[in-house]
């Protein structure tokens, strides 16, 4: 069971009326780990409620080219687990903003189950999304998961079956992750998201029944994000948040450029 | 000791699985399943045999190696023709095992990743023999190193992509593939070729090529009266060759078996794919197994001088068999494949493939060590004629 005091159970408990819960994914240590700092702290007061951490990996097999350009990037740079941990530490010095490390398993192993899912609570992490770790493979990560407090937030996808559905909201905690659209991550064209999202849509309505819903995968505008995530608690974006730090790093006023966006994001172009 | 791995998950003891995005699951659960039932098949079996029969051009010789042989004067050595298949080496087994399956299930757009080209130009043999639409993810470098290659798929009408993402080799051609499977998964089958990659590859593609040990079997008793060896060698780079030709004959304790990996400059330097002998357990594409990758997990670039034997990983069930110590696994330098291609060439007019020459390399410390009542087979993965170009420009003459 979630802890009633995790700050993604808050979230959610909090949350009322109409406006969709905004979650955006960025790389840990892109553009540059004093950057995602900071990037973190101005999102709170720019809209975001809560943070997607991503944990860079050097074979991101579910990723499309921005994603994959942001983690290469990241472990140039010297990113490192321990380095992550640190990131997260900081933020949570003077955030609540609840924090979701998400990533692929081979890193997490290589520092040990264990000692992660230790660090990460300590740090101030509130759960975790491991693509690769489908429900069946959960017990490599799910005990200690649990021993620490740390949610795992499971996804599932537009093949996904409607009993399949079922059982993965069983398992999730915190949320369930809809990826609308097959295929890799990567912002796409709103018709491409829009025309096979609807179906979908109902039946994760039909099914998911247990924990609140989150749509992502695709989006990259404000009107995309309200017309996907109408039937949903909210909606994630990634690599089109990359694509704009690509964008503007490190110009002058890189992050005021990066915020308005974030801005136009959650509440439309004003 | 009876041996009936994967388990229905698809583990082999701690290794393998399905390590997989969500949109991944439906697809293998359906593969699986009509794989269980195709195999199960008899008139599948038997379409899969008459191909292997009348198109492959199997089975292959088992051939006595009597000069190889004479040289050591030691154990007779015999070697499996594998390089007498259809395009040049035993890929071609498991291509044509996962078209008819694809066939099978309505799947009419084939992907592949390749190395060495091998596994690419079996794959688009296989498809221009079925008139089905295939495209081949390679790494920009390999496509370098391997230019015959490319020009085979490209003759037989496959769209071969490069890729530049990563190392430009095996690993980043097989990320490519899968992102192009996710995108695709409706009408895409992807014929991955090796012993990798989550459940049920691993267990499928060995069984596609368990053809190599069962004729070996047999072609040994006609030959010496006796089904088994006392050594069986085979290259391992995913480790299918390896798998093909070991399956059939784990339960027999008697046989030594020996999986030869390649060290590249050494197993201690940075310039490996010495992954069993210097690697750690880990998570890539799809299944746990030995890996190598640093202290945080990234995964590290693999050297060998053979583009087929360049992966930082290895198939699930090898890491099982390592662990469980049945196997043995030893690595090769590039150096000493070298001198395993002029030996086998120069004592038995066969140049083999840089892959397969890892096997012969370890002749010289095997043979010493068996007596002349023992008998040896090498698994003879595949033939030179794409390797001609590095081999020029290492040999010294
Ligand atoms: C001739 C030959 N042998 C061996 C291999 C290595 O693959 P595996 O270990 O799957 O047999 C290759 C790969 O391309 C090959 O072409």
């Amino acid at each position: 069971m979630i802890k009633t005091d995790n700050r993604i159970s808050q979230l959610f408990e909090r949350h009322e009326g109409s406006e969709k819960i905004m979650s955006l994914f960025l790389t840990a240590g892109y553009p540059d780990p004093e950057a995602t700092v900071d990037l973190i702290l101005g999102f709170e007061d720019n809209g975001v409620d809560m943070v997607e951490l991503g944990m860079p990996f050097s074979d991101p097999l579910a990723d499309g080219p921005t994603i994959q350009y942001s983690s290469n990037k990241a472990i140039e740079q010297g990113i490192t687990m321990a380095k992550i941990m640190e990131i997260v530490e900081r933020v949570r010095e003077k955030s609540d903003i609840p924090i979701i490390l998400m990533g692929y398993i081979n890193p997490v192993l290589r520092y040990g189950v264990e000692r992660f899912c230790q660090d990460a609570a300590k740090a101030g992490v509130d759960g975790l999304i491991i693509p690769d770790i489908p429900i069946e493979e959960s017990g490599i990560l799910s005990d200690q998961a649990e021993k620490n407090g740390l949610p795992i937030i499971y996804l599932v996808a537009p093949n996904t079956s409607d009993e399949r559905m079922r059982k993965i909201d069983k398992a999730s905690q915190g949320f369930v992750y809809c990826v609308s659209v097959t295929g890799v991550t990567g912002a796409r064209e709103g018709d491409e998201v829009a025309q096979s999202v609807q179906r979908f849509i109902e039946r994760v309505k039909a099914n998911v029944t247990h924990n609140p819903k989150m749509v992502g995968f695709g989006i990259k505008s404000h009107e995309d994000a309200q017309r996907i995530a109408a039937d949903m608690d909210g909606f994630i974006v990634g690599s089109a948040l990359i694509d704009t730090i690509r964008e503007h790093y490190p110009e002058q006023g890189w992050k005021d450029e990066v915020f308005a966006f974030v801005r136009d994001l959650k509440y439309g172009k004003r | 000791m009876k041996y009936d791995l994967p388990t229905k998950e698809g583990y082999f003891g701690d290794f393998g699985g399905r390590f997989v995005p969500e949109i991944l699951i439906p697809v293998l659960e359906e593969l699986e399943e009509a794989y269980n039932e195709a195999w199960a098949d008899d008139t599948f079996r038997e379409q899969f045999h008459h191909l292997l029969e009348e198109y492959v051009g199997r089975p292959t010789k088992l051939t006595y190696a009597n000069r190889l042989t004479d040289h050591y004067g030691k154990a007779k050595i015999y070697l499996k023709r594998e390089d007498l298949c259809h395009t040049g080496a035993h890929k071609i087994n498991n291509a044509i095992g996962q078209i008819l399956l694809a066939q099978r299930m309505g799947k009419d757009r084939i992907i592949a990743e390749t190395g060495a080209g091998q596994h690419g130009v079996a794959t688009a043999t296989a498809c221009a023999k079925f008139g089905v639409d295939c495209i081949v993810y390679m790494g920009a470098e390999d496509m370098e190193r391997q230019k015959l290659n490319v020009e085979r798929m490209r003759l037989l009408g496959t769209e071969v992509r490069p890729v530049t993402s990563g190392s430009q080799t095996l690993k980043d051609a097989t990320n490519e593939a899968i992102r192009d499977w996710v995108t695709n998964v409706e009408d895409t089958f992807y014929i991955i070729g090796s012993v990798v990659g989550p459940h049920p590859y691993p267990k499928m593609v060995r069984n596609f090529h368990r053809v190599i040990g069962d004729e070996t079997r047999r072609q040994l008793q006609e030959a010496e009266g006796r089904e088994t060896p006392d050594h069986l060698l085979a290259c391992v780079g995913g480790g299918s060759n390896a798998m093909g030709i070991f399956y059939p004959f784990i339960e027999d304790e008697s046989v030594k078996m020996y999986g030869l990996e390649a060290a590249g400059l050494g197993a201690d330097t940075d310039e490996t794919a010495a992954t069993l002998t210097i690697g750690q357990p880990g998570v890539l594409h799809g299944s746990m197994s030995y890996l190598l990758h640093n202290s945080e997990g990234q995964i590290q670039l693999a050297h060998s001088i053979s583009a087929g034997l360049d992966y930082p990983g290895i198939g699930p069930e090898h890491s099982y068999l390592h662990d469980s110590k049945r196997v043995n696994y030893i690595s090769i330098t590039d150096d000493q494949a070298m001198e395993g291609v002029k030996l086998l060439s120069e004592t038995e007019g066969i140049i083999p493939a840089l892959e397969t020459a890892h096997a012969v390399a370890y002749l010289d410390e095997l043979m010493p060590k068996t007596s002349k009542d023992e008998i040896v087979v090498l698994n003879c993965s595949g033939r030179g004629d794409k390797d001609m170009g590095t081999i020029s420009k290492n040999i010294d003459h």
